[in-house]
């Protein structure tokens, strides 16, 4: 058996059991897992090939000759080969904009997911959806970051993982995370030339307390040894504020101070890095309910131990529930799989709970340690909330931090308020790039917390989708009937169903 | 700005602004360009600032570029093919600017 590959709309079924969304580690373990027991499963996925970021085009390439990605990545071969022998319906390349949970009046409840694929759209139901849409990594709002020859951490490494491609000239990696220095050590042996790492993190002062916990972490050697041998290939400066990138048309030369004073080096790529949070877009548009997590500044959905959302039927699995790596998110996967399945097949529940509580027990396993990193690698405050007010937060419409914090002085609320006084988090990206840095400016301005604050509350489609698109899904029954003043001559026209459909329309 | 670790065997030809460039097929449009030393690829939509490819995952729409007359798509999204014109995403979408053919 393998995996069956879609490449058009046309071609989805109405209806799947099961959609996952998302092909990185927890996607894939989930699909991999419900499809074992039978049941039909869709997985959906923007990218080409199965692997998410982190093991990103892992079947795509040989594995030969590129050893300088390191064997942490070669871990996600056997997640991706698994997945791709199971029988299911994967459609990569597919964007889905849209979820709607299912409506509490139907008798049998199907949440309904919007996805454009091959050019054309199309609704599909299914009984249980699993979220498994990752991270994203946090913005760096600095002078200078929207210049060309800035790019983020992950931009550079998905270049290196998708295409062989490696930076040609003088390369400055900054911010902080464990993410930059993997990034630093995979650049140089593939023979970048790196003229620093420049680290804002806050040092280790505040993550000493979890510290114990981290010496049991199957991160620690592995970690360590990677902090050395960067410090040891390459120049690390610590303690770095006032990151500046130069340049007019490109991106020049980077500015920072340290306490021995300014320092400038020249560029031509500059790579960004200030952590990663779990990518909620899809969670927030379907009404999911999240909940602020301090200890890596960042909103995630609420989840219950089954790893079910506030929304019945709608699971969040991996970094998009919480944000613990990528061995814990292929088990996070696993243990949200199980828990759809002892619901959709009761009979066997025991069985699958059992297995549940060993798959979690692995993942906690591989979770210890977590707060020592993410206390050691919090970003520090400049770099959440900019005081420079020239400093650009929302890219596509060009709003400032002064921008931000005049308007929340002048009484904009909340973020979503703030758009209207703004226009920020307006633009195409649908605020994935502004949304962290404006939730941080509001609760700066406003002495509160982010909790306080809240987020941008999204809405379908949260990516953009041409009109002809949208102009071409299949009409239903009730939109005919908007339209024309007729109700269709289709067995459709059952009124149980022309009510299901208006509900779905709404 | 990024060159190849190890050149593969086999090339195609596409066009930016005019000029000819070459690029792997399986790369994207964004990573192409990068390669053929183009770091900016459309003007942002309020000032006309030089914008350029920035996460290459699908999330911050930095990559907008014109590709076969149809305006505002992602680069880092579209795989490059033999004989694409590719132009600069100059500002917003403009009404009527598709050139679907
Ligand atoms: S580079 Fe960010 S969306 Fe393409």
């Amino acid at each position: 058996m393998s995996a069956s590959l879609i490449e058009h709309a046309d071609r989805l079924a109405a209806r799947y059991d099961v959609v996952v969304v998302g092909a990185g580690p927890a996607g894939l373990t989930a699909a991999t897992q419900v499809a074992a027991e039978g049941l039909s499963v869709l997985v959906l996925d923007e990218n080409l090939a199965p692997g998410g970021q982190i093991y990103r085009a892992i079947t795509l390439r040989a594995q030969t000759g590129r050893d300088y990605l390191g064997a942490a990545y070669w871990d996600g071969k056997r997640i991706a080969d698994a997945f791709l022998a199971s029988s299911l319906t994967y459609a990569p390349a597919a964007r889905v904009w849209s979820l709607d949970p299912a409506s509490p009046r139907d008798d049998e409840p199907y949440a309904r997911i919007g996805v454009s694929l091959g050019g054309a759209s199309r609704h599909v139901q299914a009984r249980r959806v699993i979220l498994a849409t990752g991270a994203l990594e946090r913005p760096t709002p600095v002078p200078g970051w929207a210049l060309p020859g800035v790019m983020t951490a992950g931009a550079a490494q998905i270049a290196l993982k998708s295409a062989g491609l490696v930076p040609s000239g003088r390369v400055v990696l900054a911010g902080c995370g464990p993410l930059l220095y993997q990034l630093a050590m995979q650049l140089q042996g593939a023979g970048a030339d790196i003229v620093a790492l420049l680290d804002t993190g806050p040092g280790m002062g505040s993550a000493w307390q979890h510290l114990p916990q981290f010496l049991f972490s199957p991160y620690v050697i592995k970690g360590l040894s990677l902090l050395m041998s960067v410090r040891r290939r390459l120049r690390v400066v610590s303690g770095v504020r006032h990151l500046a990138i130069e340049g007019e048309a490109k991106a020049r030369q980077v500015r920072f101070e340290t306490e021995r004073g300014t320092e400038t080096l020249t560029a031509d790529l500059v790579l960004l890095h200030q952590g990663i949070i779990p990518d909620t877009a899809l969670a927030n548009s379907a009404g999911c309910a999240l909940e602020w997590n301090e200890s890596i500044r960042a909103f995630q959905p609420k989840v219950d131990v089954q790893g079910c959302s506030s929304l019945a039927g709608i699971f969040v699995a991996g970094d998009g529930a919480r944000i613990v790596g990528a061995l814990a998110a292929a088990e996070t996967g696993r243990a949200v799989a199980l828990a759809v399945l002892a619901q959709l097949r009761a009979e066997r529940a025991e069985q699958f709970e059992q297995q549940r509580v060993d798959v979690l027990k692995r993942s906690a396993w591989l979770q210890r340690g977590r707060r020592f990193i993410d206390a050691a690698y919090l970003p520090t405050q400049p770099f959440l909330a900019p005081e420079d007010s020239s400093t650009l937060i929302c890219r596509c419409e060009e709003v400032t931090a002064g921008t931000v914090r005049e308007a929340a002085k002048r009484g904009a609320c909340g973020p979503n308020q703030l758009k209207t006084f703004t226009r920020c988090g307006m633009g195409p990206c649908q605020g994935r790039l502004c949304g962290p840095t404006v939730v941080e400016l509001l609760a700066d301005e406003g002495r509160i917390s982010p909790a306080q604050v809240g987020t941008y509350r999204l809405r379908a489609p949260i990516k953009p989708l041409r009109l002809a698109e949208i102009a071409g899904l299949p009409a239903t029954s009730a939109a005919i009937h908007a339209v024309t003043g007729v109700w269709p001559l289709t067995p459709k026209t059952h009124p149980a169903q022309i009510d299901r459909e208006l509900s779905n329309d709404r | 700005m990024f060159r190849k670790v190890t050149p593969g065997d086999k090339a195609l030809s596409f066009h930016f602004e005019g000029g000819v460039c070459s690029a792997e097929p399986g790369d994207t449009v964004a990573l192409a360009l990068l390669v053929a030393g183009i770091d900016s690829c459309r003007d942002s939509v309020v000032s006309g600032q030089p914008r350029g490819p920035y996460c290459l995952m699908g999330a911050c729409f930095e990559c907008l570029v014109v590709i076969d007359g149809v305006q505002n798509l992602q680069g880092c999204q579209v795989q490059v093919r033999e004989g694409m014109v590719v132009t600069r995403q100059r500002g917003g979408r403009h009404a009527l600017g598709d050139t679907l053919s």
